[in-house]
């Protein structure tokens, strides 16, 4: 689903990542850990094709990323739903409408948007919070709306980055259940976090990165000697 | 057909949400396309009038005074008729000036019809049998008594082109400046429009939205305010020229021998070159302020 051969990419002097190695399984749930600057959000953007390695090959859903045209990342993007730490949603736009955005810009007809809208608003829960406006959301329920955005166009990838970075405990557990609800549902869902307790909690695949490595990739805790 | 309306849509409400700048941007177009059209006006008009003189190339016209009586023309013209190189002598009554006039405007003379009295002077209508000869001639004949001013066709004919050159290439230039100073002002306005979108474009990229997609709304954008700019140019320039017509070409004829070019000629050949210009000016624009945004 996902893999990274030996892939490298500098910033000038400054190594981002370095011969990264790994692969992701369709369906799996992984946890992408280390401090900050160790470069997970470089592999998201990696991924993204926002930006391209200097070496290695990066390869999703048997496409090598690096053979893609730039006129096609569009559709490669689609593929990939992405959910950030500040939810990045259009304050003018009501949740609807934010969700049914992603679906405008893939030319989805408005019968469909009217129909699947409603749907995945339901799945994140909150079907009844349709013609809010998102700054009279809690934070939690605007990392909803952005979830919905990512998945409403049925992703084979979901990748988030530190998605429950701005959540109260309770809340980032919620969005983590849901997260485990797509999950099930067959979608891949990648996601960098800081959180330790929820890493431990979820017990799912850990790869963890520092000074863009890979120092360990086990089931399990955030941490090696607290593995189960 | 979903993607054209969400694209006019959407850039119809920037424009609206930009209003400030995209009234500047409009401006700033449409008093270069007025500079543009009067430029044009000027142009074909002085080009109609060189026409029509060359037309006369091959004679010369001395004016003559109102109080000259046919008898005394008369004279004149046997006098002239026996000088050298002089081919052909004709006097030409105030009236048949007049038929002459209404002659040559066909189906406009209609425009003679509100004149008062008959502004046309009589005149002598000499031709040469050789072009090198005329300057001689007028310096002749212009010193008979009873004759108020000579038409000298080469003369004006020459004068008329240089000037026509002279105003071609300032137009040009100028034109060619104003055309950069709008594509900047455009793109500024769109600059703006794309600034106050930035978050809106990252999301749609990160959902995968084309870049056609992106860049469609601030063409659009750009091209409405060119295409707004150039109605409203063509517009006032049309107008404008329809009431200088309408007060001068009375003038213009008897100065000139020439009528006005009509303004329904200026006005449909303004509409087409502000049109085309206006929606390139705001296209390129708009792209102008893009590039920068797109690239991956
Ligand atoms: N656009 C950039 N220009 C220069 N250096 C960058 C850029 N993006 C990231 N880096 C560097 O690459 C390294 C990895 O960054 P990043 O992947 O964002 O780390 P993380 O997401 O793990 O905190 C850091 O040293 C960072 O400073
Ligand atoms: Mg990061």
């Amino acid at each position: 689903m996902i893999e990274f051969h030996n892939v490298t990419k500098k910033y000038g002097d400054n190594v981002a990542v370095e011969d990264l190695d790994f692969t992701i399984e369709k369906g799996e749930f992984v946890f992408l850990v280390g401090p900050s600057g160790a470069g997970k959000s470089t592999c998201i953007k990696l991924i993204m094709k926002e930006i391209n390695a200097d070496s290695g090959t990066i390869i999703i859903d048997d496409t090598e990323v690096s053979n893609i045209p730039n006129r096609l990342v569009p559709k490669h993007r689609r593929n990939l739903g992405i959910v950030f730490q500040d939810f990045r949603l259009l304050e003018k736009k009501t949740v609807f409408e934010n969700v049914a955005f992603a679906m405008n810009i893939v030319h989805k007809s408005k019968r469909e948007i009217k129909r699947q809208v409603p749907q995945v608003l339901s799945l994140v829960g909150l079907e009844s919070k349709v013609n809010s406006y998102p700054n009279q959301l809690s934070a939690g329920e605007q990392q909803r709306v952005a979830i919905a955005r990512a998945i409403v166009n049925n992703p084979s990838v979901l990748i988030a980055d530190e998605p429950t970075g701005n959540l109260d405990p309770d809340t980032a557990w919620e969005i983590m259940t849901l997260l485990t609800e797509i999950n099930e549902k067959g979608t891949t869902i990648v996601m960098v976090t800081h959180a330790k307790d929820i890493v431990d909690r979820m017990n799912r695949r850990v790869i963890a990165i520092e000074h863009g490595h890979v120092v360990r990739d086990a089931e399990g805790a955030y941490k090696e000697n607290e593995s189960h | 057909m979903k993607a054209i309306s969400y694209t006019i849509k959407q850039a119809f409400s920037q424009l609206g949400r930009n209003k400030h700048m995209s009234s500047a941007s409009i401006f700033a177009i449409m008093a270069m396309m007025i500079i543009l059209g009067i430029f044009f006006t000027l142009m074909v008009n002085v080009n109609l009038v060189a026409q029509n003189a060359e037309d006369q190339f091959d004679t010369i016209q001395f004016y003559l005074y109102d109080n000259v009586t046919d008898e005394q023309a008369n004279q004149m013209i046997e006098k002239i008729s026996k000088m050298e190189h002089v081919t052909e002598a004709e006097y030409i009554t105030k009236e048949k000036a007049m038929t002459i006039m209404k002659d040559r405007w066909g189906e406009k003379s209609y425009l003679l019809e509100g004149l008062s009295g008959n502004p046309f002077p009589a005149s002598i209508e000499i031709t040469a049998d050789d072009i090198k000869y005329e300057a001689g001639l007028v310096e002749d004949i212009s010193t008979m008594e009873g004759i108020e001013e000579v038409k000298f066709y080469k003369e004006v004919i020459n004068k008329l082109l240089a000037i026509t050159g002279y105003i071609q290439t300032g137009a040009l230039i100028l034109i060619g400046i104003l055309i950069i100073v709008s594509v900047i002002v455009v793109s500024n306005t769109i600059k703006l429009t794309v600034h106050a979108r930035e978050r809106e474009i990252h999301i749609m990229k990160y959902v995968g939205a084309t870049n056609w997609f992106i860049r469609g709304p601030f063409l659009v954008e750009g091209m409405i305010i060119g295409i707004i700019a150039s109605i409203l140019a063509a517009v006032i320039v049309g107008l404008t020229y329809y009431k200088f017509v309408d007060l001068f070409s009375s003038k213009v004829l008897i100065m000139f021998n020439s009528g006005m070019v009509p303004y329904t000629f200026i006005v449909q050949n303004l509409v087409i070159i502000f049109v085309a210009l206006g929606i390139s000016i705001g296209a390129l624009g708009s792209i102008l302020s893009m590039r920068r945004f797109l690239k991956a």
